[in-house]
């Protein structure tokens, strides 16, 4: 079985819910929209105070090139436009709703009817790409790249694949394998309109071996689609990382940033971006609901949930059977790259995959030993970097020597860090040194 | 008895030959530095704490003779020795001394424990850029101090300390030289460097929230919910808001505190006055109270003198307006 080549780590699975069948979540009372839910410019307000909006009404418009526009996931009356603590656990600009009914735009095709590609062979590559623009997919898997960009490879590279991530490496969250196997066929459309939109005939689904019963679902469906091919790969964690994907499933590897992986042929998107993708196209439904996991040892009811955007985790919690006693790490995402929380309150957004509650003795750190030079850190990272030596040169604010070591390469999985037997704050250190450096890297570049 | 004479020709022999060539080479590829950056260099404080914005004194010696090369010592000041070493390094360039007014550094947060609820804990990195990096740290509050002490780490003159209590830092006003050290290792640029003020009189707002009214008032006792009243208050134009926050121009600011007796958030600070702001409000209450009464009496008395000649007119009067 295919693995990525360096590297990597292999955390308890923990996936609890993940024979629990998604269920859709109750509508929230109020639905608060961040408008940097996405990599890039924050989206701008289209809506006033006071206007009713409907499921499926654009509320703010993309806010430059590199940004995506925000659709409401309910309707009711726009009551402010004000500031909420997001994922970053900073006061950003929001549009609140206030949810009444739930009517839907007219526009929004609600039947369950399957729309192959076969059945619209008016979908040009341009078509899609402006569909799947206008919809505003982000990539579903965490990071929220707006899909158009990535599907508008640079004129210097040229695709020969699309590559599906399925992998769901991180532990505990489920969300992208109920998908998988409640809406195979949607996502086998949305493959097929993906490699349509980059002009390839070449497909990979790359799908981790703990999850054989979506491996074999989709081997099935995919019986006499040669073009598509299911990679069953080893499991082992950070597979879902771009890089190490393309790496495990075609084996190449992407030069240092700033390549891309199209640089070296690869289109990678989330399985869910699929889904999402398929809807935009072929519902001309905009993105505004997504599968989300509620998982943590303590939850009395871990579960899958199809959730409109907007809705505060603290419902999702009480769905499955309320707050655990005591001290909890409440993480939007899952345990080695998850966000951790300051508040409850916290609304799901486009790249929220998981609401993950750890009891407060799992998550606490342990305290930091001196560093012993065993070096597993520098076996354990996938992209061949040499996590000690970034943290100590991090601490010692280092740059010019931080930038000769590449840490813009580091993709901050949390391998060092898990692996560190003296449980040190390896990626604490790297994290603030790669913010630096970057910012360094930028600040030189606009001077040119 | 030969081995060893031998010996000893060859290597003096080698070490004439090397001392030859070292001399000719001295002189050849001498490099002439101005005699007077060692002078300057000399009076300078030698701290190299890097606040004159130089890299250490010898940087900041060699930008003086430049500097007075081209005529002017201006901009360039060294905020340890101050005005002093100043006019030294002028007197040894021939120039004269500009002078500028002493600074201190001030820290624009009171987010103390008790002040400020902490509703998270943060078990990461601890040190503040870490935090800062990480999420908005323990409290509601996105732009106050975090309290793990890096401009403690960054000052060389010991003069910055978190006072356990309270978790803030508290700068020590004898040993603060205004470097600047802690004013850039500050992630959410909460110490400002601010005038010294007359008799070491000063005032400032002591908080940089920026978030709206109600949202601040949540996530800190002592916030500043730009209600504005401050700058209304300010006779000296001296007072702004930005950002959902009032800010103190130094360089204005008379220290009169009357914007402390109108703050309702009681955010704005003083130093070094012989009465606290309270005090002289309780005093000035009191003077008022005595002066009320004291009108009070006399409007009283003349009200009865009145009364004594016409007493069927003032009773009715108000009657007829209640109406």
């Amino acid at each position: 079985m295919r693995t990525f080549r360096i590297g990597g780590v292999h955390p308890e699975e923990n996936k609890l819910s993940a024979e629990v069948a998604t269920v859709a979540a109750e509508l929230p009372k109020q639905a608060v929209f961040p408008l940097s839910q996405h990599i890039g410019a924050p989206a701008k307000p289209v809506v006033e105070r006071g206007q009713v909006v409907k499921v499926g009404t654009l509320l703010a418009e993309a806010g430059g090139f590199v940004s995506a526009p925000i659709y409401s996931s309910v309707s009711g009356k726009v009551a402010k436009i004000d500031t909420v603590v997001d994922a970053t656990g900073y006061r950003k600009p929001a549009i609140y709703i206030n949810v009444e009914g739930d009517e839907w735009e007219e526009s929004i095709d609600r039947s369950d009817k399957l729309e192959t590609l076969a059945d619209h062979p008016e979908l040009t590559p341009e078509e899609i790409i402006n569909r799947v623009k206008v919809a505003g997919v982000t990539g579903m898997g965490g990071a929220g790249f707006p899909t158009f960009i990535k599907l508008t490879p640079p004129p210097t590279a040229k695709a020969t694949c699309v590559i599906i991530n399925a992998v769901e490496c991180e532990p505990y969250i489920t969300s992208d394998y109920r998908l998988m196997m409640e809406h195979a066929d949607e996502i086998i459309v949305g493959i097929d309109l993906l490699m349509k939109a980059v002009k390839v005939n070449e497909g990979y689904i790359g799908i981790e071996c703990n999850k054989p019963k979506a491996i074999e679902l989709f081997q099935q469906k995919l019986a006499n689609r040669p073009e598509i091919k299911v990679v069953p790969l080893q499991k082992r964690y950070p597979q879902g990382g771009e890089k190490q994907l393309v790496d495990a499933v075609i084996s190449r590897q992407v030069p240092a940033p700033p390549a891309i992986p199209v640089n070296v042929g690869a289109v990678v998107q989330n399985v869910g971006t699929a889904f999402a993708v398929y809807e935009a196209v072929m519902k001309h439904k905009p993105l505004f609901e997504r599968y989300v996991t509620v998982t943590g040892k303590k939850i009395a009811r871990p579960g899958n949930f199809l959730v409109r955007m907007g809705t505060p985790m603290i419902q999702l919690i009480d769905a499955c059977g309320g707050m655990p006693e005591g001290d909890n790490k409440l993480l939007a995402g899952g345990p080695m790259m998850g966000k951790a929380l300051t508040s409850v309150e916290v609304p799901v957004c486009k790249g929220t995959n998981s609401v993950t509650v750890l009891s407060g003795d799992d998550a606490k750190r342990k305290e930091p030993q001196p560093c012993i030079r065993c070096a597993k850190c520098v076996s354990a990272c996938p992209m061949g970097l040499e996590p000690y030596l970034l943290a100590k040169l991090s601490d010692k604010s280092e740059w010019d020597r931080l930038e000769k070591e590449m840490i813009t390469s580091c993709i901050e999985c949390g391998s060092c860090q898990f692996t560190c037997p003296a449980h040190r704050p390896l990626l604490d250190n790297i994290r603030i040194g790669k913010t630096t450096v970057m910012g360094i890297i930028r600040a030189r570049s606009a001077k040119k | 008895m030969n081995v060893i004479l031998t010996a000893v020709i060859v290597l003096g022999a080698v070490g004439l030959i090397a001392a030859v060539v070292l001399f000719f080479v001295s002189k050849k590829f001498a490099v002439k530095e101005d005699p007077r950056i060692a002078l300057v260099n000399e009076v300078l404080p030698g701290a190299n704490c890097g606040g004159c914005g130089f890299p250490g004194c010898g940087g900041m010696a060699s930008a003086c003779v430049k500097a007075a090369d081209q005529g002017s010592l201006e901009g360039l000041n060294c905020p340890v020795g101050g005005a002093v070493v100043m006019g030294k390094v002028a007197s040894i360039l021939g120039m004269e001394a500009t002078a500028s007014d002493p600074k201190v550094a001030v820290v624009r947060c009171n987010g103390s424990c008790e002040n400020r609820p902490r509703i998270a804990e943060y078990d990461g990195l601890k040190t503040c850029r870490a935090v800062h990096a990480c999420g908005a740290g323990e409290t509601g509050c996105c732009n106050g101090c975090l309290g793990c002490g890096d401009c403690v780490a960054a000052c060389k003159f010991d003069a910055i300390h978190i006072n356990p209590t309270t978790g803030i830092p508290e700068v020590d006003e004898e040993k603060c030289v205004a470097c600047g050290a802690c004013v850039k290792a500050c992630p959410r640029a909460i110490i400002e460097l601010r005038l010294k003020g007359k008799n070491n009189r000063r005032v400032w707002v002591g908080c940089v929230n920026q978030d709206k009214g109600p949202a601040a008032m949540k996530a800190c006792k002592v916030s500043c919910i730009a209600c504005g009243k401050c700058v209304k208050e300010c006779k000296f134009d001296a007072i702004s808001l930005t950002g959902n926050v009032s800010y103190i121009d130094d360089e204005k600011c008379k220290a009169c505190r009357a914007c402390m007796k109108v703050c309702p958030r009681e955010c704005i600070y003083d130093a070094n006055f012989p009465k606290s702001i309270k005090e002289v409000m309780a005093a000035e209450a009191e003077r008022k109270a005595a002066a009320e009464a004291k009108a009070k009496a006399a409007a009283e008395a003349k009200a009865q003198a009145e009364s004594a000649p016409a007493p069927k007119v003032s009773p009715t009067q108000p009657k007829e307006k209640e109406e």
